[in-house]
């Protein structure tokens, strides 16, 4: 076995059991250390497929090494090594264990060359973000994470199932550009689309990640839904349905978190919006729009976990995590201030940061496309990004008024991921040709014109404008906001307890009028035998019992003189 | 808490001077645009001041849809606690 036949992912699945068995000085070491050795294999593995294992009639190929493939596996790379260094003042083992399993499987879902180790790598990913979420502790953890799993298995199931119609139809196992017009196909489209928090069931992504620990949501905010648009990226390109989904998931994204009140379930649901940006782009299709969409997922990895390490150090300090409790931590957690700054600036696609370079190959390809209707809304929506995730995520966490809170910047650890996730945002926004030398296309894209970067600022600029005239309407409030899982957390559960309630009735109803016509009938009988002497009576007269017992005798006495 | 012991961010002093540097900011990016050769994808795009009133509008419907939408589904925080 050489080294290109170890699917990079592997090493931290194998690592992940190692964890728990290794002592307190030597984990450290292991959980920095083993993601950079990851990122070696990634990068030492030429194009091309290696590590193929016959099953039954088939050939898995475990590692299918391409530009696109390598891209993911890096940012999934350097996101486990920053996760984890953030998460070195994590005390509970499993969650590490689980979140090295989980990256591992997201690796094997990007380099997996056909189907059927796409599916072993889909599902180990599930289970293992599920114990992310469970290792948080608590009932309230455990409920959540078991709703989250059933969305999974739901979604995987629909995977599995589009995966065997798919192989059985073409009778290849090969993992290539489809189109969503046969039975397969839409169920395959169906059980990426579920991981990538498309409607209606998305709601699994702002339930499950806000509850999370300070560290775990970090890992969650950049596994399933970016492996999920590296699936949609390589199997559905220039699908036109996914451009009304995603367009939809943009707004929803902006809509919700502008509603809401916690600090991580803003981030969530931004982070639905920006898996939007993603899925329009897919669906626009051109070399353009997925070199936009694949460098977006990039920086969004980036920005998003630092925007999530920035919410978790104030959640580590504090212990709270909803804005009308915070405010005003500038004072005390300078860095952390300035950190998730950054990042907000990157999402918002700020000039001279990350987002900036990224999103906008998205938005240019639909202008190349003669796109009106997207372009307009995808402008729209650039504004509403800096609205809802780049002034209000840290306006109201670290300004708006004073919450007496003054907790100090979180330990050094922690600090450094922050340092070192926010330079990235600024050197990709910086320098983006290292990052377009990465696409799998060629780019000819240009990010810095004069015109552009003006124009970018007048959106931005006038977008912050209206967050603060509007201010008196964005009071927060202790509320949360109803999405489409009260269909199945509330309505159907509902549902089902009236369904029963008249089930029972009637079964009740039904026992009832059976026992009374018994008891009917059996008093019929003993009525019918009150009297003495009839069959089934309580009473016998002396009289009778004389005479039977003669009977007995004479008969005895018969018998006798036959013998 | 008296003005000068609080963070000098926040004294109302700087607040104003932010507004007023904001606004003067703002201007100064509109009138960019006398500046810049803005090449149209589409036609309203090459207006002058487009992405500045563009972004005024939509973030203030964005915002005013959220409210209303707020109003149909909004519930308190502890909704889901009897679970």
């Amino acid at each position: 076995m050489t080294m290109s036949d170890l699917p990079p992912g592997l090493v931290l699945i194998i690592g992940a059991f190692i964890l728990p068995i290794v002592g307190q000085r030597l984990r450290p070491i292991l959980t920095l250390g083993l993601p950079l050795l990851t990122l070696y294999l990634v990068w030492s593995l030429p194009n091309g497929t290696f590590s193929t294992v016959p099953m039954l009639d088939y050939n898995l190929a475990f590692i299918q090494s391409d530009s696109l493939s390598r891209l993911f596996a890096t940012v999934f790379s350097i996101m486990t090594f920053g996760g984890s260094l953030f998460a070195l003042k994590q005390k509970r083992v499993l969650e590490l264990a689980s979140v090295f399993v989980y990256a591992g499987s997201a690796i094997g879902v990007v380099f997996a060359g056909d189907l059927i180790s796409l599916f072993i790598f889909w599902e180990i990913m599930a289970v293992a973000s599920t114990l992310v979420v469970l290792s948080a502790g608590g009932k309230r953890s455990y409920q959540i994470s078991m709703r989250y799993f059933l969305i999974h298995v739901f979604g995987g199931t629909l995977l599995l199932i589009g995966i065997l119609s798919h192989i059985v139809d073409t009778g290849s196992t090969a993992f290539t550009a489809m189109a969503p017009n046969t039975f397969g196909t839409i169920f395959i489209l169906m059980g990426f689309l579920i991981n990538a928090a498309a409607p209606p069931l998305s709601a699994w992504l702002s339930d499950a990640y806000p509850e999370a620990s300070f560290s775990g949501a970090v890992f969650l905010s950049a596994f399933t839904t970016k492996a999920a648009v590296y699936v949609l990226l390589r199997g559905f390109p220039g699908s036109e349905v996914l451009i009304f989904i995603g367009v939809f998931m943009i707004f929803y994204g902006i809509i919700y978190a502008l509603l809401e009140n916690d600090m991580r379930r803003i981030l969530a649901y931004s982070i639905v919006n920006q898996v939007g940006f993603m899925v329009t782009g897919v669906g626009i299709g051109t070399e353009m729009a997925l070199n936009g969409v694949a460098a977006h997922a990039f920086t969004h990895i980036i920005y998003k976990g630092l925007l999530l390490m920035s919410a978790g150090s104030v959640l580590y300090m504090t212990g709270r995590r909803k804005c009308t409790d915070l405010g005003g931590l500038f004072q005390s957690m300078p860095l952390t201030a300035i950190c998730s700054i950054i990042g907000a600036l990157s999402i918002s696609s700020f000039p001279l940061t990350s987002g900036f370079i990224s999103k906008s190959m998205i938005s240019q390809a639909a202008a190349d496309e003669s796109l009106t209707l997207v372009w307009f809304m995808l402008m729209a929506a650039s504004a509403g990004v800096f609205l809802h995730a780049g002034i209000k995520f840290p306006w109201f966490v670290f300004f708006q008024k004073d919450s007496g809170l003054r907790p100090s910047d979180p330990p050094w650890s922690m600090r450094l991921a922050m340092i070192l996730f926010a330079s990235i945002c600024i050197g990709l926004g910086v320098w983006p040709e290292y990052l377009y030398a990465m696409l799998p296309y060629e780019v000819t894209y240009v990010p810095y014109t004069v015109t552009h970067v003006v124009q970018m600022l007048q959106l931005l600029l006038f977008s912050g404008f209206a967050f603060f005239i509007m201010l008196p309407l964005m009071k927060r409030t202790l509320t949360i906001t109803l999405d489409f899982d009260w269909t199945y957390r509330r309505f159907f559960a509902l549902l089902l307890r009236r369904m029963f309630t008249i089930i029972w009735k009637i079964d009740g109803a039904l026992r009832q009028a059976f026992l009374s016509k018994l008891d009917s009938g059996l008093s019929y009988l003993a009525r019918r035998n009150v009297g003495a002497s009839s069959l089934l009576s309580r009473d016998h007269p002396a009289g009778s019992m004389v005479i039977w017992v003669t009977v007995l005798l004479a008969i005895y006495l018969l018998m006798s003189f036959i013998g | 808490m008296n003005d000068q012991e609080k963070h000098w961010l926040v004294r109302e002093k700087t607040i104003r001077l932010l507004w007023r540097g904001g606004i003067a900011m703002l201007f100064l990016l509109v009138m960019a645009d006398f500046f810049i050769h803005a090449h149209p994808y589409f036609q309203i795009d090459g207006t002058f001041g487009f992405f500045s009133w563009f972004a005024l509008v939509t973030c203030i419907s964005m915002v005013l849809f959220a409210k209303a939408l707020g109003l149909l589904l909004k519930r308190k925080d502890t909704y889901y606690d009897n679970e």
